[in-house]
C-alpha cells in the first residue's frame, strides 16, 4: 500500500495461504503496521494517535450514554441528569465523553497548525490535507449537534444561533433554516435530529479517517525536514527509517499516556471548567442567556463571524455592490466559512517549493503570529462585542486571511530559504551523532 | 404565544455581534462587578469532601426556608442516605420524606391528589414563586471568573458555585427600590446586575441547629450552599476518589512507557541505556 519499498507479508501456514489467497487482511495490516516511518519524527507527530484514541473514546462512551438519554425536550436535560446521579459511573461517562470533545479539538488544533508549520500540506499530500479538513468540518457539526443534547440554556440558544447562520443565506435562507430545524425554531424535532445525526456522523468520521490514514501511507508520513524518504531500495529507505512498530507504537503510546494522564486530571478533578455554565439550566425559549458563547473549540470563528458588522467598511462596499444582497450578517457567514475554505485551499496557496517551515526564516514570524491570532480570535469570541473587543476582531480576522492569500503566496517568491538537509539520515545524524569505528569496536 | 416569543427572541439575538452590541450599549449604563467571597469549603481541593453535618444542617436550612420558594426536583429523598451525602439514617430519610406532600399518582387517585412523600420519591418542584429550581444552581453559577475574564481563577479556586450561593445569601445591602410594581433588592454577589427579587432570606438565629452549631446568617448560608453543591454534585467524592487512582494509574503507566521507549531506541540514537 505504500510507495516506499518495504517488506511484505509472506502467508506460511497452509490457513494463512488459504485466508490470503481469498482477503488478503493480514497482509493489509502488516503493512500498515510495519510501514517505513521516517526515523526523525518529533513530539508534534504524535497528535494524529492522540486523535485516533479519542475519537474510539468519544464513540465507546457515546454509545453507553445514548443507552440511557432521552431525546425529547421536557425529558432531555433531566435524563442527563438521570446519567449523572443514577447510572453506575454515569457522572464518569458523561463527564469522559464532554471532556473528550475538548480534547477532541484541542489535538486536532494542534495536529493541524503542526501541518501548517511543516508543510504537510504540500505536494504530494494535498488528498490528505483536503480529507483532514473534511475530518474537522463532520467534527464540528458532530461537536455542535452533540452540545445540544443536554438541553441546556446554552444547548438552546447555541443551535438557536447557528442554526440562524443558514438563515442569513439571502432568498433561501429562511427555508433552509426552518427545513434545519424541522420547524419555525428550535424544538422536539430539532432535538430528535441532532441526535439522530450526532449518532450517525461518527461513523462517517471513522470512514473519513480511514482514508487519512491509507492517503499518507501512500505518499509516505511527512517529517520535520521536509525532505522525502529516499526510495531507491530497502537499503536506502532503512537508513531514512525505522518500521512503525515496534518504534512509533510505543513511542505514541507514550505519548497518549502522557496527555490521558492530563486529561483525567480534567475529568476528575475540574470536569466542569471548560463547559458554560448556563448549561446546567434547563433550555428555557422564553428566556435568552446574557452572552451566548460557543464551547471554547468554536470561539476561533465565533470570532470571525462577529467581526464584521455593518460598519465595517469591506461589509459596506459588499453591501453596496450587491444592492444589499449581502449584509453584515451574511457577510459574517460567509468570512467564518471562508476561513475554513482557505485551509483547504493552502496547497496552492503556499507558493514555497521548501516544505518545512523549519528552513523558512521569515516565514516562522508570519506562522507563529497566526498562532497567536487565532488564540486573540478566540479570546474575541468568548467576549461581549463591545469596548476595544470589534475593532481587535476586525484586525484579527484580517490577519487571518492574510495570511492565507496574501503572505503564503509572495513569501514563496521573496524569501530565501536555509538550507536543507540533503536526506533525513543526515538530519538524523545531526541529532544523534553515530558512535566513531574505534568506540563501537571496543564494545 | 410562545412562538411569538422564540420569534422575537430570535430577531434580537439572531446574529451574536449587531444584535448583541445594539441591546447592550442602550440597556448598561455601568458594568457591574459582582462580589464573591472565597469560602473555605471542606469540598475543594483534590482530596476534598463533604461533612455530612454540615449537608444536614444545609438540609435544614433549605427546608425551612428556601423550600418556601424554591424547589429541588432532581434530588430523591433517599439521596439523603447515600455515601458521600449528608448519610443519614434509612428511618431518618424515611420520617424527612413524610415531612413532603408529593403528587399521588396512583390508579385511584384523583387528579391533584397528593400523599406524604416516601423515599424513593423526589423533593417537590416548586415554581409558584417564579423562582428557579435549586438542584444544580451551584454548578450553573460561576462565582470566579478572572482574572479578565480568562477564568484562571477557577483552577486555583474552583468554580465557585458554592461560594456564588454563600456570598448571594450575605450580600444584601439593605437598599431596595421598586421597579414596575417589583420590590429589588440590591445584592452584591448577584451576577444579573446587582438588584434581585429575591428578599433576604434569613436572619441571625433564625434556624436552631440540633448539633448547636452557629447560626448566624453567614454560617446559615455557608451550610446551605455546602448543601446545594452536594445537591448539584452528589458524586463529588466517588468522583475524585476514583480520580486519585485513575491517575496515579496513569504516572505509573507513563513512567513504565517513558523507560519502555528509552530503552527501544537507544540503539537507533546510539545511546547507552
Amino acid at each position: 500500500m505504500s510507495g516506499i519499498p518495504h517488506d511484505h507479508y509472506e502467508p506460511k501456514s497452509r490457513f494463512e495461504k488459504w485466508l490470503d489467497a481469498r482477503l488478503p487482511i493480514v497482509g493489509l495490516l502488516y503493512s500498515t503496521m510495519t510501514i517505513p516511518t521516517p526515523k526523525n519524527l518529533n513530539w508534534m507527530w504524535i497528535w494524529g494517535i492522540v486523535l485516533a484514541f479519542v475519537m474510539v473514546l468519544q464513540i465507546v462512551t457515546g454509545i453507553v450514554l445514548a443507552m440511557h438519554y432521552t431525546p425529547e425536550v421536557t425529558m432531555a436535560f433531566d435524563s442527563v441528569e438521570h446519567i449523572m446521579r443514577n447510572v453506575n459511573a454515569g457522572w464518569a461517562l458523561r463527564y469522559m465523553h464532554t471532556n473528550g470533545a475538548s480534547l477532541f479539538f484541542f489535538a486536532v488544533y494542534l495536529h493541524i497548525f503542526r501541518g501548517l508549520y511543516y508543510g504537510s500540506y504540500k505536494s504530494p499530500r494535498e488528498v490528505t490535507w483536503i480529507i483532514g479538513m473534511l475530518i474537522y468540518m463532520v467534527m464540528m457539526a458532530t461537536g455542535f449537534m452533540g452540545y445540544v443534547l443536554p438541553w441546556g440554556q446554552m444547548s438552546f440558544w447555541g443551535a438557536t444561533v447557528i442554526t440562524g447562520l443558514f438563515g442569513a443565506i439571502p432568498g433561501i435562507g429562511d427555508v433552509l433554516q426552518t427545513w434545519l430545524l424541522g420547524g419555525p425554531a428550535v424544538d422536539n424535532a430539532t432535538l430528535n435530529r441532532f441526535f439522530s445525526l450526532h449518532y450517525l456522523l461518527p461513523f462517517v468520521l471513522v470512514a473519513l479517517v480511514v482514508l487519512h490514514i491509507w492517503a499518507f501511507h501512500t505518499t509516505g508520513n511527512g517529517n520535520p525536514t521536509g525532505v522525502e524518504v529516499r526510495r531507491g531500495s530497502k537499503a536506502e529507505v532503512k537508513k531514512d527509517t525505522l518500521p512503525f512498530w515496534p518504534y512509533f507504537v510505543i513511542k505514541d503510546v507514550f505519548a497518549l499516556s502522557v496527555i490521558l494522564t492530563l486529561f483525567f486530571v480534567v475529568v476528575y478533578f475540574q470536569p466542569n471548567y471548560l463547559g458554560d455554565p448556563v448549561n446546567y439550566v434547563k433550555a428555557d425559549p422564553l428566556v435568552t442567556p446574557a452572552h451566548i458563547v460557543p464551547e471554547w473549540y468554536f470561539l476561533p470563528f465565533y470570532g470571525i463571524l462577529r467581526a464584521f458588522t455593518a460598519d465595517v467598511w469591506v461589509v459596506q462596499i459588499a453591501s453596496f455592490l450587491t444592492a444589499g444582497i449581502v449584509d453584515a450578517k451574511f457577510f459574517g457567514v460567509i468570512a467564518m466559512f471562508g476561513a475554513i475554505f482557505v485551509m483547504v485551499l493552502v496547497p496552492w496557496l503556499d507558493t514555497s517549493r521548501v516544505r518545512s517551515g523549519k528552513y523558512r526564516p521569515s516565514f516562522k514570524w508570519w506562522f507563529w503570529l497566526l498562532g497567536l491570532d487565532f488564540v486573540v480570535l478566540a479570546w474575541c469570541g468568548s467576549q461581549p462585542p463591545e469596548g476595544i473587543v470589534p475593532l481587535v476582531s476586525l484586525i484579527a480576522s484580517a490577519y487571518w486571511f492574510a495570511y492565507f492569500l496574501i503572505i503564503l503566496p509572495l513569501l514563496g517568491v521573496l524569501e530565501k530559504p536555509l538550507p536543507v538537509p540533503a536526506t533525513i539520515e543526515e538530519d538524523f545524524d545531526a541529532h544523534y551523532p553515530p558512535k566513531d569505528a574505534s568506540a563501537s569496536a571496543a564494545e | 404565544m410562545i412562538k411569538h416569543n422564540i420569534l422575537a427572541a430570535l430577531l434580537a439575538f439572531s446574529l451574536g455581534a449587531t444584535g448583541a452590541m445594539a441591546a447592550e450599549d442602550g440597556a448598561k449604563p455601568k458594568k457591574f462587578e459582582a462580589e464573591i467571597e472565597d469560602f473555605a469549603f471542606s469540598f475543594e481541593g483534590p482530596f476534598g469532601k463533604y461533612e455530612p453535618l454540615q449537608l444536614q444542617r444545609g438540609l435544614q436550612v433549605y427546608t425551612e426556608v428556601c423550600a418556601a420558594c424554591h424547589g429541588l426536583r432532581q434530588v430523591a429523598f433517599r439521596n439523603l442516605g447515600d455515601p458521600g451525602g449528608p448519610q443519614m439514617e434509612a428511618d431518618q430519610v424515611k420520617a424527612f420524606a413524610k415531612l413532603f406532600d408529593v403528587a399521588d399518582t396512583s390508579d385511584d387517585a384523583e387528579p391533584g391528589d397528593t400523599r406524604p412523600g416516601k423515599p424513593a420519591d423526589k423533593f417537590p418542584a416548586n415554581t409558584d414563586a417564579g423562582a428557579p429550581d435549586l438542584s444544580l444552581m451551584a454548578k450553573a453559577r460561576a462565582g470566579f471568573k478572572g482574572p479578565y475574564g480568562s477564568g484562571i481563577n477557577q483552577i486555583l479556586k474552583g468554580m465557585g458555585g458554592a461560594e456564588y450561593v454563600a456570598s448571594m445569601v450575605v450580600g444584601y445591602t439593605g437598599e431596595e427600590k421598586e421597579v414596575a410594581g417589583t420590590t429589588l433588592y440590591e445584592n452584591t454577589a448577584f451576577e444579573s446586575g446587582g438588584w434581585t427579587a429575591m428578599p433576604p432570606p434569613m436572619e441571625d438565629g433564625q434556624i436552631e441547629f440540633r448539633d448547636g452549631a452557629p447560626n448566624t446568617v453567614e454560617a446559615m448560608a455557608e451550610d446551605v450552599a455546602a448543601f446545594l453543591m452536594w445537591t448539584a454534585e452528589p458524586k463529588l467524592v466517588q468522583r475524585k476518589r476514583t480520580g486519585f487512582l485513575v491517575v496515579s494509574f496513569m504516572i505509573l503507566l507513563t513512567s513504565l512507557l517513558y523507560l519502555t521507549n528509552k530503552k527501544l531506541w537507544a540503539p537507533a540514537k546510539r545511546k547507552d541505556v
